[in-house]
């Protein structure tokens, strides 16, 4: 029976419809209704913000602030979808980078250079400026600096017979000592890939300076084999050779947080990520706190290299940008907010109650009435002291170079792409 | 009578797989201006290196779900087609796996199969201690291992039905021609059970080449890209790299090939002509 062939291909055409379809299912969510609305983010400083839009909407009830919560990964698929069909939120959280270049590219996001300056002006320089595109401001930071920090379990450098690595040799030498101990010297979530980045990021700039990835941005030719770029990719290649990471890196998954429970749990000495997995240990391995074991440090050094050694790499803060979508009363009440309600006494406050530093100038004092400053301290000094603060790379480039970079940097780490590999690999990119 | 079933269908399926075909002859990012490409798109696509490689590793893991899951699946449903009280309560167990959401399960078995804190190491067997989803040898064989744990039981299901689905008479008489199980089961259980069996690859093959949630959560593609099938490499590009161009000329391979499938499976089975099986009729 012919029919039966029919029904069948109509069938198999129905098993691949869904699959297409999430591909055409764009986002219809109405944003620019009649008040101002606000797409933040789950988890991490999410109370904060939720205190301070509820404080706000009190205090205004004619600028009344509508936010929604999303999670990360659903939230970075959402926004694009619906600025792109101008169904934006009127305040837009986002990363700043390559992903705002792009809204103000094509006008998207609106000029607040002027309406927020009463904000910027109390901002660390370093933090501020990468809300700015061409020297104008599109973007303003709404929570905390998030530094990368390398972490050290001083219980199990002490029992390797070795200390908190200051340079390069030091932190070679530490991985042979802590290997000797039959631990895993250096904790890292290859499954996760976006941890291996830090580990470029900040190599490259501690060889080759902020200028290494600044050629990157820029777009030069060949920017990616420059001989800096190469050499870290080189050091990269050398710890991995070296077992600093353990035979099994590329099954740890940094978002169950198994890489840092394993500096936690004495099953590795060191660990590199982000100031937001303190509160982690905290919940963890409080008497690894308590007891002062639980050092952290900035990056070592890398002798003869040309980077300064205060620079940082991370994410300087989350931004609101304002959708140029929204109607002038729901801009107008966005950017009220902005300059009046983002890091006033409140929002400070319940930040610092978290464990998290807002990128506000002058705010030592009020760290040091906190229960627990060593940390807050440390990574508020090191953002404030920073001579530069680099956006996380897969954040600072578009997002097209950026899976590029993912995926050439996990092979790398993999030892499937030699250091010159991976840089032909990324050069063509460019 | 099919006017419903053909608008829901022509809306959710048709009109999409156009849209699609339109979008994989543009340049889009998602959020700038729509420019038309041509068939640079598909050049593109099919000069990549990723890409090709996902079409492999997805016509690999085809083959090797149906290889891994088709026996397994066959041999537990005649099994459980029996009556016996003892074989219901196994069944019941078999069955647990459907009930659970694959995001579960993937997120259930990245914790199981970490090196540092999982079962391996719980238990302190080092032969589970292995470096499973991180050694791009082992990962795709990992996956085809959880996505058959996941769906061996739908299909034990579908076998299960079909055996009981067999006139008993056929048994009876070749028992009394002296016929041994085994022989039985050669000679009645498997010939009775064609369609079913193409019924279950079928699904199975369009199911493996489409399959991605448990994937994207269990490794993401990687480590490198050794997971990163084609359904994932569609996605990762359209939403990650948001080139929704490259993206659609994905899709549209992904439809091609699994209409091709599908329909050879039929001409190849002969699932086309559908005679009844019944005795008498």
């Amino acid at each position: 029976m012919k029919l039966g062939t029919r029904r069948r291909s109509v069938l198999a055409l129905g098993a691949a419809a869904p699959v297409i379809a999430t591909l055409g299912a764009c986002g219809n969510q109405p944003g620019a209704g009649d008040g101002a609305t606000a797409w933040g983010l789950t988890g991490g400083a999410e109370e904060a913000m939720r205190a301070s839009f509820e404080a706000w909407n009190e205090a205004n009830p004619d600028d009344q602030i509508t936010a929604e919560y999303f999670a990360n990964d659903a939230y970075k698929e959402k926004i694009r979808t619906a600025i792109g069909s101008g169904n934006a939120p009127t305040l837009v959280f986002g990363w700043a980078g390559a992903t705002l270049a792009d809204y103000v590219a094509n006008d998207q996001v609106v000029d607040i250079t002027e309406s927020t300056s009463a904000l910027t002006e109390r901002l660390l320089p370093s933090v501020a400026q990468v809300g700015e595109v061409d020297g104008k401001v599109f973007a303003v930071p709404n929570n905390q600096s998030q530094p990368v920090v390398f972490y050290f379990n001083n219980e199990v450098l002490q029992a390797a017979g070795t200390s908190v690595p200051e340079t390069w040799t030091e932190l070679l030498a530490a991985v042979e000592a802590l290997k000797a101990a039959d631990v895993v010297p250096i904790a890292l979530a290859g499954q996760s890939v976006w941890p291996e980045l830090m580990w470029i990021s900040y190599l490259a700039d501690r060889v080759g300076g902020e200028d290494a990835f600044q050629r990157v941005l820029d777009g030069e030719a060949g920017a990616w084999s420059h001989p800096d770029m190469i050499r870290a990719a080189e050091m990269i290649t050398e710890l991995v050779d070296a077992g600093a990471f353990g035979n099994g890196f590329a099954s740890v998954v940094a978002d169950a947080g198994a890489d840092h429970a394993l500096v936690s749990t004495g099953k590795a000495g060191m660990i590199l990520q982000g100031s937001w997995i303190y509160p982690e240990f905290l919940t963890n391995a409080p008497d690894l706190v308590a007891n002062g074991d639980l050092l952290f440090s900035t990056f070592p050094v890398v002798e003869d290299g040309k980077g300064d050694p205060s620079n940082i790499v991370g994410n300087p803060a989350n931004y609101w940008s304002v959708s140029a979508n929204a109607s002038e009363d729901a801009q107008a009440s966005a950017t009220a907010y902005l300059s009046e309600a983002v890091y006033d006494d409140e929002h400070i406050d319940s930040l610092l109650a978290i464990g998290a530093v807002p990128p506000v100038a002058g705010l030592e004092d009020r760290i040091a009435e906190e229960d627990d400053p060593a940390f807050l301290d440390f990574t508020y000094a090191m953002v404030r002291d920073a001579a530069h603060f680099e956006l996380s790379w897969d954040q600072a480039i578009p997002s097209d170079q950026a899976q590029e970079l993912l995926n050439n940097l996990s092979r790398l780490f993999l030892g499937e792409l030699s250091a010159e590999e991976f840089a032909a690999a990324m050069d063509a990119t460019l | 009578m099919a006017a419903p079933a053909l608008i829901v269908f022509g809306i959710f399926a048709i009109v999409p797989l156009f849209g699609v075909a339109a979008l994989s002859l543009v340049h889009w990012d998602g959020l700038g201006a729509i420019t038309w490409a041509g068939f640079d798109n598909w050049t593109a696509a099919a000069e990549d290196p990723v890409s090709r490689n996902a079409l492999w590793l997805t016509v690999k893991l085809t083959v090797l779900c149906v290889l891994f899951q088709a026996p397994i699946s066959l041999l537990l449903g005649v099994f459980l087609a029996g009556r016996q009280r003892y074989r219901a309560l196994l069944a019941t167990l078999f069955f647990l796996p459907l009930l659970f959401s694959s995001a579960a399960v993937a997120i259930t078995f990245t914790a199981l199969l970490d090196p540092n804190f999982g079962a391996g190491s719980a238990l302190d067997i080092p032969l589970l201690t292995q470096n499973w989803l991180g050694d791009p040898d082992l990962a795709l064989y990992v996956v085809v291992f959880v996505i058959g744990w996941c769906f061996i039981p739908f299909h034990t299901l579908i076998y299960q039905a079909g055996t009981r689905q067999i006139p008993r008479e056929l048994y009876e008489a070749s028992r009394m021609d002296g016929a041994s199980p085994v022989q039985q089961f050669f000679n009645i259980t498997l010939p009775m059970l064609k369609y079913t069996i193409v019924t279950s690859t079928t699904l199975m093959t369009v199911g493996s080449l489409t399959y991605f949630d448990l994937i994207f959560v269990l490794t993401g593609g990687g480590p490198g890209n050794a997971t990163r099938v084609l359904p994932l490499d569609m996605y990762l590009t359209g939403f990650r790299s948001y080139d929704m161009g490259r993206a659609s000329v994905l899709a549209l391979v992904l439809v091609a090939v699994g209409l091709a499938v599908s329909l050879g499976l039929n001409r190849i089975t002969g699932a086309n002509r559908m005679d009844s099986q019944s005795e008498g009729s």
